[in-house]
């Protein structure tokens, strides 16, 4: 609009005073457009300084060895996450262990067997719409098929549902991370005289590892944070118990029960997992750029 | 990318070797089981919610009850509630994340851009817990005590809209959930937005620079017509991220099953209405069979918004 009213109003030769009010008010309209997108900017940025320091300035007090050495206990007696960590553990890594191979599998589809192929761009479209669908429907989804007909909450459910989220995730870095592979290494392999599935598993993928374990390290980062699958799928546990078979603690989950409760002790300690799970779940995405930038 | 072209026709061989067919199989299968996971996802939810279709016909999505005592269950308050907190959240983002990419593609000094930009993706990796715990300690008590009250005294009385300000200032409400959404997703919008920002060729902002164009001028009539599917499409891609949004809502929504047209009265979304009704509902009910209707409207709105999101993104951002 702006760019073209220049045309249509009368010239500096013209009008020497329509043009300056001109002037000064496309200068003034710059001005104000380029203080308020840095001002958002800094909003963007003070909503996370204000996350994290309320984390830390709420979360710092209530952090002690009995954190991670005493399971979660009754209001009033001094109790830990341990059960809560260790199950957020069990269950990131068995999800992240399911889902990768087959988000591995997908996303080698995509990049090498499926150029333009009507069945690769659906699976392409469905992943990419799996990436952002809602995970309390997946906590459902799995609740469905792995809690009701079993009639009971278990971890491995929780595990089923973390591996839904991770796949997707998988599939996306890997299928970019193998297209960047240069043909002049495939064709290299290839005129050696190896076949496509060694070219793929035995050059591709080692070529691409750093950015295939960057998919890795971000699905783990979405995955430990998540609450909602787990819901429905480990319901989380106040004992200590480590069988995949029964309902099973996870940190989200415990926090989620801690936060909402009346008890200071309780609300404290949902606090120091809130930090915990923030702070870890921000260095593995950091850790995963650097590794990125390494790749690229 | 051309080599991928060529890497399907690659092994120039007189015999197959075993191992490619098993190798290819394998990965075509896992291709289709991904395929088959949308089908029973979709399936699932469909059949645990054929109960209550059938018990309530199309009424389901027009009938405002949530009884648990008389069993009559209904979907248009939390559908309500997840369209509005969405929609505001938008309202909200879309300025800032557009903002945000402005300053990060044309203003920003090159040394400042990758930690903003960093930092502002790191906004998108905080769990939604974390969020529901700021929204409810930080953000509630700020509304109550300053932002609704202001608003509550000064715009209550004006004619036509004044109704959006009514009711007492609790802190909690439809507008706390549309802010806390907001930031929630301002990250994937200003995500997309820079990305697309970068693809626009420089030659054609240099010649909009050479006839002595403003910068402003250049995103709004150079940068902004030349993304603009895209810069749509991020902003879909917010959308569906808003509506299924659960753990953050849940904490400053007040999760009451009434609409209500004030801004800052309670409501609930359908995402929060199943995480707090679902621990009450025994296996096999009327009332666990309406969540996973509910479960089944939202997968469908999400996956409309989400498709539409993807078909508007895929020219730019796929090579």
């Amino acid at each position: 609009m702006s760019a073209t009213t220049a045309g249509s109003v009368p010239g500096p030769a013209k009008n020497l005073r329509a043009s300056r009010a001109l002037g000064r008010r496309r200068y003034l309209v710059n001005t104000i457009a380029k203080a308020l997108s840095t001002l958002a900017t800094f909003i963007g940025l003070a909503f996370l300084a204000s996350i994290l320091f309320t984390l830390v300035s709420r979360g710092i007090g209530g952090l002690s060895l009995t954190v991670f050495t005493t399971s979660t206990l009754p209001p009033g007696s001094n109790g830990g996450l341990l059960n809560a960590i260790i199950g957020s553990l069990i269950q990131t890594v068995l999800g992240a262990a399911i889902g990768t191979p087959i988000g591995l599998m997908v996303g080698t589809y995509l990049s090498e067997y499926g150029q333009g192929s009507v069945v690769a761009n659906a699976v392409r479209f469905v992943s990419d719409v799996l990436l952002s669908a809602p995970s309390i429907l997946i906590g459902l989804f799995i609740y469905q098929l792995a809690v009701a007909p079993f009639g009971g909450f278990s971890g491995i459910a929780g595990c089923l549902a973390l591996a839904v989220l991770v796949i997707p995730i998988v599939v996306r870095t890997t299928e970019d991370m193998l297209r960047l592979i240069p043909v002049t290494l495939r064709e290299a392999v290839v005129g050696l005289g190896a076949p496509k599935w060694k070219m793929i598993v035995l050059v591709c993928y080692r070529a691409a590892r750093q950015g295939i374990a960057t998919g890795i390290l971000l699905a783990v980062a979405r995955i430990a944070g998540e609450t909602a699958p787990l819901l429905f799928t480990s319901l989380g546990n106040l004992n200590w118990s480590l069988s995949l078979d029964k309902p099973m603690a996870s940190l989200p989950v415990t926090i989620y029960q801690y936060a909402g409760s009346a008890f200071d002790d309780w609300v404290q300690l949902a606090w120091v997992g809130a930090l915990l799970i923030t702070f870890g779940v921000l260095a593995i995405n950091i850790a995963a750029r650097l590794l990125l930038r390494g790749a690229k | 990318m051309q080599q991928a072209v060529t890497a399907d026709t690659a092994p120039p061989r007189g015999r197959s070797s075993p191992g490619d067919a098993i190798f290819a199989t394998t990965v075509r299968a896992s291709g289709l089981f991904v395929l088959g996971l949308l089908g029973a996802i979709i399936v699932v939810l469909a059949i645990g919610g054929m109960k209550a279709f059938r018990a309530f016909g199309p009424g389901f999505l027009i009938s405002t009850d949530w009884d648990p005592v008389q069993m009559v269950y209904g979907a248009a308050v939390p559908i309500f509630g997840t369209v509005v907190t969405s929609v505001l959240a938008l309202l909200m983002a879309v300025p800032l994340a557009f903002g945000i990419a402005f300053y990060l593609t044309e203003l920003a000094p090159m040394w400042f851009r990758r930690p903003v930009s960093t930092a502002i993706e790191l906004l998108a990796a905080i769990p939604s817990i974390v969020y529901g715990m700021w929204g409810f300690f930080v953000i509630v008590p700020i509304m109550a005590q300053y932002v609704e009250p202001f608003f509550i005294d000064n715009l209550s009385d004006l004619p036509v809209i004044g109704f959006l300000f009514d009711g007492a200032p609790f802190g909690t409400g439809i507008l706390t959930a549309a802010l806390i959404l907001a930031v929630m997703v301002i990250p994937f919008i200003a995500a997309t937005m820079r990305d697309v920002f970068e693809t626009v060729p420089a030659v054609y902002k240099e010649s909009a620079y050479g006839l002595g164009c403003t910068t402003w001028e250049v995103v709004r009539s150079i940068v902004l017509p030349y993304t603009r599917t895209s810069v749509v499409g991020g902003i879909m891609l917010g959308l569906g991220r808003a509506l299924g949004e659960t753990m953050a809502v849940t904490f400053v929504i007040g999760n009451t099953n009434r609409i209500s047209y004030s801004l800052f009265g309670p409501g609930n979304t359908i995402a929060s209405l199943v995480a707090l009704e679902f621990p009450e509902s025994q296996s096999g009910s009327l009332k666990l069979s309406s969540l996973l209707a509910l479960g089944f409207i939202l997968f469908v709105i999400s996956f409309i918004v989400l498709a539409v999101s993807r078909f508007l993104l895929r020219p730019r951002l796929k090579t």
